[in-house]
């Protein structure tokens, strides 16, 4: 089943709607805090390999003044979407607990693509890329592979921009299943996930095309700097509210 | 760019990034390791750490980032960055991977599967390459062991029309003999477009494996455009219309589109059709009325002895491999002679101007050197498809019966 936004799949994921989500981090914890806000629980049972201790760079043009974190005060950052974990809620997070807080010590410019889709589309993080380029923004935040592509694409002239900070490293997408769920069923799906070979030509269109070379067992120890973002903002409590009462209604 | 110093296999970028092509150098170094081994990356660009990591995840390699190791003192190496963890995927995609036959023509298979797809003969496919399916896929139905010469030979003989003809050689035959030539050579456009689309349309089924066999059918249709192309100039040098294109022509013709087994279609145009066109070619070179046309038939000429030729060969070997394909080629003529027994054949215009050519001239005395000379034509055509079916195995009596059935059209 496909939904045109995270929201919504957890929202029908915790109605019963289907067993299984392919959840981005942000609606892991969603999920995760939904359940036990309803005294149920959320576990986690697979992820791509590259899923697994991404970075995100604050990235200035090479000949920008901006020499440390301090130099950002007063500037523009910008960020991806608005619920994009590694080009807006983490960056941020980063610099927060760095003294550095969004809108008191920076302006942050948002890049809005695809809102609700978590970041998913790179596109907000193109933008932010460009605008960076264009001298709109004084820093931009995005993935590490994102910075390498926008580099060899040509996006980011090569040489034209500097490495200022790194987050520290956190986990992106997983396999969400809440209590309840046939178990069974998610044993076998777990089971022929992590059987995906790279060697078999039959599933290896399969993993190029989703970007992996092998599915891990499931790790939730690389969400903890999001779920600080999250709790900072609030993000996750109202969200748990507007379920909570959709639910009731 | 390795060492080994110290047990740790290193490599140092210097100031190479991954955004100017070091992945090439880090994948060399990576290769021959075992999954499991470890290589150091030494290299001084600002971002590299950053940029090995994200690469490193993509590419199914462990990474581990290194806080400050000191550079070696003793040569100014930069200190290494990362150690990477040689990962399976590199080999994984080759694990299952096939060769496509030998690369030379000699190793070309008996029979060559879709899953080879485009692939070149003698490369490694990748295991689970799309399917891409090939008509004409079994060596013995299209191969010849002479095709790399016979291309060879196509390829040194190509010429440019513009430079081999002499299209400003005067002109001073009658209107009636430029009107005959026009006329003949309408005929010979519409002829040569035929055969253009046979091998054409067979040269798109072949299987790549065959690749001599596309190439030959390829050149083949390269020179048919250059033919029209020639024909069509000279028709149109002191013309502005061409002349008559008849429907039982045009008939027989189509017989030859219509057929869809390579071989029959080949065995009826390149060793009937083509062959008895080499005697026409060198008949209107003997008579053609000026320098350019004389030049121009014996360049086509050229072109088509080398069709014939291929077909030939291809048709003996198929012969050889399999004796009952001579039943099949007796039926095919059989076959379009029954189809096309109502049609005129040769349109009396065609035949009209080929006398006239030779007459040049409309007095009694040379129309009859002329008929005589078309007559004799018909002849030499006749018993060049005779001796070339008896090469491909038919005997005397079956050669000269067949022969006989063949189009009147000559191609």
């Amino acid at each position: 089943m496909l939904y045109t936004n995270y929201e919504r799949q957890v929202e029908q994921h915790l109605r019963g709607a289907f067993d299984v989500a392919w959840n981005s981090p942000l609606a892991w914890l969603q999920a995760e805090a939904a359940a036990r806000a309803a005294g149920r629980t959320a576990r986690a049972i697979a992820m791509r390999d590259t899923d697994q201790d991404l970075r995100s760079l604050l990235v200035v043009r090479s000949a920008s003044a901006i020499r440390a974190l301090e130099d950002l005060r007063g500037k523009t950052i910008g960020v991806g979407a608005g619920d994009s974990p590694q080009a807006t809620l983490i960056p941020l997070q980063h610099l927060a607990e760095r003294g550095l807080e969004a809108g008191r010590d920076f302006r942050v410019q948002r890049f809005d693509v695809l809102v609700g889709k978590h970041g998913d589309h790179v596109g907000g993080e193109r933008d932010a890329a460009r605008a960076l380029m264009a001298g709109e923004v004084d820093a931009a935040c995005m993935i590490d592979g994102n910075h390498l592509v926008f580099t060899n694409e040509g996006t980011l002239p090569r040489g034209a921009t500097r490495v200022l900070d790194a987050t520290a490293l956190y986990d992106h997408c997983n396999f969400t299943v809440l209590d309840g769920a046939p178990e069974r069923a998610v044993a076998r799906l777990q089971e022929l996930l992590l059987g995906m070979r790279y060697e078999d030509p039959a599933v290896r269109p399969l993993l190029d095309l989703e970007g992996l070379k092998a599915w891990r067992p499931a790790r939730t120890s690389g969400y903890a700097l999001l779920e600080r973002a999250c709790a900072r903002t609030g993000e996750l409590a109202s969200f748990v509210q507007r379920v909570t009462r959709a639910r009731r209604s | 760019m390795n060492d080994a110093r110290g047990g740790e296999r290193a490599i140092d970028l210097e100031a190479l990034d991954l955004d100017r092509g070091a992945a090439l150098l880090l994948r060399a170094a990576l290769l021959p390791l075992a999954p499991g081994e470890k290589l150091y990356v030494r290299g001084s660009a600002p971002a590299l750490a950053h940029h090995l990591r994200a690469w490193a995840r993509a590419e199914g390699h462990g990474f581990a980032e290194l806080a400050s190791r000191a550079g070696d003192e003793r040569s100014a190496a930069p200190p290494a960055v990362a150690v990477l963890t040689r990962g399976t995927a590199p080999d994984a995609r080759w694990a299952g991977a096939e060769r496509a036959g030998g690369a030379s023509p000699a190793q070309a298979v008996a029979e060559a599967p879709a899953r080879w797809g485009l692939a070149a003969r003698g490369a490694a496919v990748e295991a689970g390459s799309p399917e891409i399916r090939f008509a004409l896929s079994r060596r013995d139905e299209l191969w010849t062991d002479d095709a790399p010469e016979l291309y060879r030979q196509a390829a040194a003989a190509q010429w440019d029309p513009e430079r081999a003809i002499p299209w400003h050689a005067p002109r001073t035959h009658p209107d009636l003999v430029e009107e005959a030539l026009v006329q003949v050579l309408t005929y010979l456009i519409e002829n040569e477009t035929a055969a253009l689309l046979v091998p054409v349309r067979f040269c798109a089924q072949i299987h790549p494996q065959f690749r001599e066999i596309q190439q030959l059918l390829a050149i083949q249709a390269a020179d048919e455009a250059r033919h029209i192309e020639v024909f069509s100039r000279r028709a149109r040098a002191a013309r502005t219309e061409l002349g008559l294109s008849t429907s039982g022509g045009q008939a027989s013709l189509k017989t030859l589109l219509d057929e869809p087994d390579f071989a029959l279609a080949s065995f009826l145009l390149s060793v009937l059709g083509e062959g008895s066109f080499v005697h026409l070619l060198g008949f209107l070179h003997v008579h053609a009325p000026d320098e350019t046309t004389r030049v121009l038939m014996h360049l086509v000429a050229q072109d088509e002895v080398r069709h014939v030729a291929f077909g030939m060969s291809h048709l003996e070997r198929h012969v050889r491999h399999d004796p009952t394909l001579l039943a099949r080629l007796r039926l095919a003529v059989e076959r379009r002679h029954e189809a096309l027994r109502h049609t005129a054949g040769l349109n009396a215009e065609v035949f009209d101007a080929l006398v006239i050519l030779a007459a040049g001239e409309l007095s009694p005395l040379a129309i009859e050197r002329g008929y005589a000379a078309v007559s004799g034509l018909v002849e030499q055509m006749d018993a060049g498809r005779r001796a070339r079916l008896r090469r491909l195995g038919f005997d005397e009596r079956d050669a000269a019966a067949l022969s006989g059935l063949h189009t009147r059209n000559f191609m």
